[in-house]
């Protein structure tokens, strides 16, 4: 099977180019890249104006199957997957029951190759059950291919725990996904703490949540030399913590969010409970430190923090809402709208965060166009003006924040192994 | 004239003219309460519903006594003996109480923004009576009835709201309400339970009671509960009463004609004395008649009394 992308401005986060060429893909690998290729036999795609970048890859999606189907399943999530571009998604645990074991991450894996539609990494717990009481058993679960370890959602709160879950982590050479709050002081909250929360009378979640985990686990990582990674930061302190952390050598990578680079929690007035998610949307200077962050590297990963709910499960009061929100088909065009066409990144350091950063972290052989390499390849059509129909979601979860929102830049195609699986909207051969 | 919208859920989206037109509105309805038979035919064949998630004696009663005097028909839904306690979901006993007929939901509950889900809902005018720590319109409106009547003006006057700012709906809508009609108003109570950011509704945060309580002309007392030292939020009742609350001495601090509100029911000794409570300053039952006058006017506002297409600014 023989694959021409011809004629697009091919990104390079490695070695730092784009290039207008053409890309061969033989086999599932990436057979030659440069001007004027022929292939004889080969399905040709132009590409021209277009964006071709290495298969995007998302480190923070919860597909919740087994356990929550009614959500979303392994297959629609591939689907949200593929339709934003995503080659590549790493899901985490909280499942029911919650992928603690060997057997659960394997389940995962499997269940996904079935789907066949884009390629799915499992995050293993770091406790069993999701509990914080004691650890999972991580080498398992590294050797039947869970690619970090996270009690994302449900954050360890025994310290002594933590330091235990990075001694062994770094043993195996495994990154520990930290969802950084004190449930301490974020108890009860439901949305930022501040001038909007007072207002509208809902319990805030202050910064401080937030960033006093981060310190801690700053902490725990340099005293263990465990590969930290803080999931979605989203305050200015979180920020500078990691920044000086960085600067010092500890080996803490950190991602951010679209959404917490887009919006504020000033988007809660109305009570429209798409908006709740955790942790929160936040002010005006926080989103302000978030973009600084991403432009000047300190936030290495964007990652969706894909969150699915049903509508019954959303439509209700405010507090009763489940936290989270469904974004991994609106990520390509939050990140060109609001980073790449505002000059806040470069659209190679986009591409970098989306891909070779986070396959890094993951340690998994992705996120390159190199000759020789696995072709998951995503072509970005950077100037096509859309806007935002969650009924239109190939996800179960219509929870988003941002429908009706107009948006400059979309994927135009997801090619995951050589196989061309999503093309302007249109799903082949899966 | 009439209101515009079909709703009443917070001060904070309603406009100065309409705050008056609701007070002046309230006047001959007051008058009403005070005759021997109490009861205009203005609401016949309207029917308002209470919808209460939480209990409550004084706001359903006002409420149900207001409708009644205007002769409408009235029906109350208490979450503990409803479908409510049977898993059914604010919309849906929203939409079923809507089907039935009803002209004005009353909801009082306990999450912020409950009833601007209902309102979003039904095509029932909805009266929030009530929403977590968000607003309690029809509270504020009544304070601000009883001052107007008593100083006979608001503007200009130094209006303190001590206690549980935090977890307070009354302490919201009335600061909306006092600093839309021109009132400085000023915050006391313990730091923990003082939420963040309160200046930008243009209130100002006091250090201490006294301070707040320096020649103020009304001072509405809040209700501590009693769970909230339970939580954690401050140390007890008595270092609470010792601290913030009002008592002979301190009332002395205000204007010598202070006004002495509560929006009931009160911890007597807890925050507010006994003697300060029954003092000649003390309007506190004048507020609960008031509360059936201003809701009174409310009903008849939202139900068609005036006309909406001519709204006040």
């Amino acid at each position: 099977m023989k694959l021409l992308i011809k004629g697009g401005n091919v990104v390079d986060p490695v070695g730092g180019t784009i290039t207008e060429k053409d890309i061969l893909v033989i086999d599932g690998r990436i057979a030659n890249s440069g001007k004027g290729l022929i292939a004889g036999g080969a399905e040709v795609v132009d590409a021209s104006g277009m964006l071709v970048v290495p298969g995007l890859i998302d480190m923070h999606v919860h597909l919740r199957e087994p356990g929550f189907e009614a959500k979303e399943t392994i297959l629609t999530g591939s689907r949200a997957a593929a339709r934003g571009g995503f080659t590549s998604v790493a899901c985490m645990p909280n499942t029911r029951p919650v992928a603690d074991s060997a057997a659960m991450v394997s389940y995962i894996r499997e269940a996904a190759f079935k789907c066949g539609i884009v390629n799915v990494y499992p995050v293993g717990a770091i406790t069993r059950g999701i509990g914080g009481e004691e650890l999972a058993e991580m080498g398992d679960m590294k050797e039947a291919g869970a690619v970090a370890f996270s009690d994302d959602g449900s954050p360890v709160m025994n310290g002594g725990l933590m330091r235990r879950a990075m001694q062994y982590a770094r043993m195996l050479g495994a990154a520990i996904i930290s969802h950084c709050e004190d449930k301490n002081l974020s108890a009860g909250g439901a949305m930022h703490e501040g001038a909007v929360s007072t207002i509208l009378g809902l319990r805030g979640i202050p910064a401080s949540a937030e960033e006093v985990m981060v310190a801690r686990d700053i902490i725990l990582a340099e005293e263990t030399g465990c590969r930290l990674h803080i999931a979605h930061v989203s305050t200015a302190g979180s920020i500078r913590l990691v920044r000086e952390a960085k600067s010092r050598g500890v080996k803490v990578t950190c991602e951010a969010t679209p959404h917490h680079f887009t919006l504020t929690d000033k988007a809660v007035t109305g009570y429209d409970t798409s908006t709740k998610v955790n942790p929160p949307l936040r002010t005006d200077g926080d989103v302000a430190a978030v973009k600084e962050g991403l432009a000047d590297g300190t936030i290495d990963v964007i990652a969706t923090d894909h969150a699915p709910h049903t509508v019954e499960e959303k439509d209700v009061e405010y507090e009763n809402a489940p936290f989270g929100l469904a974004g991994l088909e609106t990520a390509v065009g939050l990140v060109w709208t609001g980073l790449v066409n505002t000059g806040v990144l470069t659209p190679l350091q986009a591409v970098a965060k989306m891909t070779v950063n986070p396959a890094g972290i993951l340690g998994i052989p992705r996120g390159t166009l190199e000759v020789g390499a696995v072709a998951d390849i995503t072509v970005i059509d950077p100037g096509l003006a859309w806007t935002v129909d969650a009924g239109l979601f190939e996800s179960k979860g219509r929870n988003t924040p941002f429908h009706g929102m107009p948006l400059k830049g979309r994927v135009f195609m997801t090619v995951v192994g050589g196989r061309v699986v999503m093309r302007h909207g249109i799903f082949e051969n899966c | 004239m009439g209101l515009k919208s079909k709703n009443m859920i917070g001060l904070r989206d309603v406009s100065t003219g309409e705050i008056n037109l609701i007070l002046d509105t309230a006047v001959p309805m007051k008058e009403i309460i005070k005759r021997r038979i109490k009861k205009v035919p203005t609401l016949r064949g309207r029917t308002v519903v209470m919808v209460f998630y939480e209990a409550s004696t004084r706001t359903r009663t006002s409420f149900e006594l207001a409708a009644k005097y205007l002769s409408a028909d009235t029906a109350s839904i208490t979450a503990a003996t409803s479908s409510v306690s049977k898993g059914e979901s604010l919309r849906d006993t929203a939409r079923t109480v809507a089907a039935m007929g009803a002209d004005v939901v009353v909801l009082r509950h306990p999450m912020a923004g409950a009833a601007e889900l209902l309102a979003r809902t039904v095509c029932s005018s909805v009266i929030n009576a009530g929403d977590g720590a968000h607003e309690h319109p029809t509270q504020a409106l009544l304070d601000l009835f009883t001052v107007r009547e008593k100083k006979g003006r608001i503007e200009g006057l130094k209006v303190a709201i001590v206690g549980d700012i935090l977890f307070s709906r009354v302490a919201r809508s009335d600061v909306f309400g006092f600093i839309k009609m021109g009132a400085e108003v000023r915050l006391a109570g313990p730091a923990t339970l003082m939420p963040p950011g309160m200046e930008t509704t243009g209130a100002k945060v006091c250090g201490s009671l006294e301070e707040a309580l320096e020649g103020a002309d009304v001072i509405n007392i809040l209700r501590i509960q009693l769970e909230r030292q339970q939580q954690g939020l401050f140390p007890g009742i008595r270092e609470y009463a010792r601290l913030f609350g009002l008592n002979r001495e301190r009332l002395k601090l205000a204007a010598p004609d202070a006004l002495v509100m509560h929006p009931g029911p009160m911890n007597r000794g807890v925050e507010i004395s006994p003697d300060v409570a029954d003092s000649l300053q003390s309007v506190i039952t004048e507020q609960v008649t008031n509360g059936v006058a201003v809701r009174m006017a409310l009903l008849y506002l939202l139900t068609g009394g005036g006309v909406r297409s001519e709204t006040v600014d």
